[in-house]
């Protein structure tokens, strides 16, 4: 039987099914071993950066912290008022710490299905763990940050976060980068357990810079009357980025929901989409994606709704907005139904930026540029992404300040 | 022309090549409400558009005056701030625009927003609600006088604010723009003139293929609309035109 080592091997040449093929090797593994700090002591340009994508230092607001820059832990801390209802560590900490981690190791994403998969298997830099424990309620968010310092480096990272039965938490996971990186690539493999009647809301923001490459790969798991939300946020240019996340409702009444949106600009390849397998009665998905382009930004914006139940539902809405005519939007909706009584659904509209709703919002006293803008960040409106009031604030002060100075 | 709150002379307008305006010459005094009376596509909602400056509307020909200032060539929101407060037939529906956002730019006052909400009887939860998407042909109206309500303009513009609505919701509507006209001069835009049982018109114009055809008091040319549809209007136009008044 190969080991997860030896599949990582023969699949180190394999391209992406999606997006462009990269040379891994043009990437750099150098990277200078940070010393473990508090985030109070980390440098200004640093802070700020991670603030950009949601991750604060005010450790108050959050239940506890992760801060890895480029392959060091720097930072990891619990609230005291959550001691003994998470834990959060490095994932080697947490691989030699639990034995019983490997059965929950490249069980949502196959090692070997690219190179990107198969380089964070071979060349594994760092990650975290992050368990909720049984029944246990966290009321402020967990959050995390994947920073990389050094220019045109690989940051390989491997998660684990399992929210264990009865339990409920929020995560927000923020990658960027030092503002003086420019290239580099980042493999994030992440892999998700939300376990009988559990409830998990991921957030992943990503900031990166215009020749950066992201390819996250991230699987999870879904078991009975779980519910799990899974958010995606990116409105800087970057070089390409390519994900494909995939979601398997295995429990009865297992719920999946994935929201997206995405800024492009400049010469922004972006390719995101999001899988939802539907395998249990009661089952239910929903994927929803907002994609916005301008300059000469390429979009492919992916679903895929695939139900192997009679009783289950889903539905895929994606929309678009066009903003430059150098741009483009390529919405690829997809619904696989294997068994009868199966209600899958789709909606896909793109078009750009209505006339008519900017008139009738300058007959409101808005200005054409204001009336744009207003429907512009209308179109990110971060409440699909169903998230408490103070870290939904948060993001559209980002895409306000980010996406809007653009207009 | 200064008593006159808005004045158009000779307007002509086209969208798309074809003549939607032919000739309009309308005069407003301050303070008066007046009620525009016409058939489906007659161009009413046309001369609406037109007042906003709206860019698919084309002036072939033609000045419209307010408040003594030609604004032919300004843009819509500049002719809003000059306080032109217009409810629109038929708004578009804009997704993650709340109501809140655009009556908060109306007006910064939020007791009032709340106070103006009541008036509609429109829950706060509207606040947070995309503008017009999923609302009832009732709730549009109610959001159109609402904007209307928190701009606070001198001259209000209402497109066919009875069509649609229902009894009770007509009440409500009615009640509260009879209240909002009060001191304010307007144009009433009606199909059906349901409405003129709540306000007080003073004067009433009847458009025909994109050009006033005739002035008078409402209640009589409404009744005439009533009892013999816009036929009456044709009949009319012809005795004139036999009497070389047109």
């Amino acid at each position: 039987m190969y080991t997860s080592k030896d599949r990582a091997l023969r699949a180190i040449n394999k391209p992406s099914e999606y997006g462009p093929d990269l040379d891994i090797s043009q990437y750099s593994r150098e990277a200078k071993v940070w010393e473990a700090c508090l985030l109070s002591n980390l440098p200004k340009d640093i802070l700020e950066r991670a603030l950009s994508v949601g991750v604060t230092a005010d450790e108050k607001e959050r239940a506890a912290t992760y801060f890895q820059i480029d392959h060091s832990l720097i930072f990891k801390a619990i609230q005291n008022a959550f001691e003994n209802k998470i834990e959060v560590m490095s994932i080697k900490e947490a691989l030699s710490k639990y034995d019983w981690l490997k059965e929950y190791w490249w069980k949502t994403v196959e090692v070997d299905k690219d190179k990107y998969t198969a380089i964070a298997e071979i060349a594994l830099d760092q990650g975290y763990f992050i368990r909720i424990l049984e029944d246990q309620k966290v009321i402020l968010p967990l959050q995390a940050c994947l920073f990389i310092s050094t220019d045109n480096l690989n940051q390989n990272v491997h998660n684990i976060i399992i929210a264990e039965p009865g339990s409920e938490a929020q995560i927000i996971t923020g990658c960027t980068l030092h503002p003086t990186v420019q290239r580099g690539l980042h493999v994030g493999i992440t892999e998700f357990y939300v376990k009988r009647d559990a409830k998990l809301t991921f957030t992943m923001i990503h900031n990166w810079a215009q020749k950066f490459d992201s390819r996250p790969r991230s699987g999870a798991i879904i078991e009975d009357n779980g519910v799990f939300v899974s958010n995606y946020v990116c409105f800087k240019p970057l070089k390409s980025l390519q994900a494909y996340p995939v979601a398997y409702c295995v429990g009865k009444n297992a719920r999946v929901r994935f929201n997206s949106i995405v800024y492009g600009l400049g010469d922004s390849y972006i390719d995101v989409g999001s899988k939802i397998v539907l395998q249990n009665e009661g089952c239910r998905g929903e994927i929803i994606s907002r994609a916005i382009a301008r300059d000469r930004a390429q979009i492919y914006a992916r679903g895929f709704l695939l139900s192997e139940h009679g009783d289950t539902k889903a539905h895929l809405e994606c929309r678009g907005l066009l903003l430059s005519n150098g741009a483009m939007i390529h919405a690829i909706p997809e619904l696989v139904a294997k068994v009868q009584g199966a209600e899958l659904t789709h909606e896909a509209a793109i078009g750009k930026i209505s006339e008519e709703q900017v008139q009738y919002l300058m007959a409101r006293g808005f200005s054409r540029s204001e009336a744009e803008a207003l429907i512009v960040r209308g179109f990110m409106d971060v409440s699909i992404l169903g998230l408490p009031k103070d870290l939904e604030k948060t993001i559209q002060g980002m895409i306000d300040a980010v996406a809007l100075g653009a207009l | 022309m200064t008593d006159n709150i808005l004045e158009i002379h000779d307007l002509s307008v086209e969208v798309s090549g074809k003549r939607v305006l032919n000739g309009v010459n309308l005069r407003i005094p301050e303070g008066e409400v007046h009620v525009l009376f016409g058939p489906n596509g007659s161009g009413k909602s046309s001369l609406v558009m037109s007042l906003l400056g709206f860019p698919a509307y084309k002036i072939v020909s033609g000045r419209i005056f307010f408040k003594g200032k030609d604004i032919t060539d300004l843009p819509t929101d500049e002719r809003v701030k000059m306080g032109i407060s217009v409810a629109f037939q038929h708004p578009p529906a804009i997704r993650g625009v709340k109501l809140g956002q655009i009556l908060r730019h109306l007006t910064p006052d939020e007791k009032r927003i709340i106070d103006l909400l009541n008036k509609v009887k429109f829950p706060q939860s509207f606040l947070e609600r995309d503008v017009n998407l999923g609302f009832s042909g009732g709730e549009i109206k109610k959001s159109e006088i609402l904007q209307v309500l928190a701009h606070g303009g001198d001259f209000i513009i209402l497109d066919e604010p009875d069509s649609g609505v229902d009894v009770e919701n007509l009440r409500i509507l009615g009640t509260v723009i009879n209240e909002t006209l009060r001191n304010r001069s307007a144009l009433i835009i009606t199909h059906l003139g349901v409405i003129l049982q709540y306000i007080d018109a003073k004067l009433a114009h009847v458009l025909m293929n994109g050009t006033i055809v005739c002035s008078g008091l409402p209640t009589k040319i409404l009744g005439q609309i009533l009892n013999e549809g816009y036929a009456w209007c044709e009949k009319c136009i012809q005795a004139r035109i036999e009497r070389c008044e047109l």
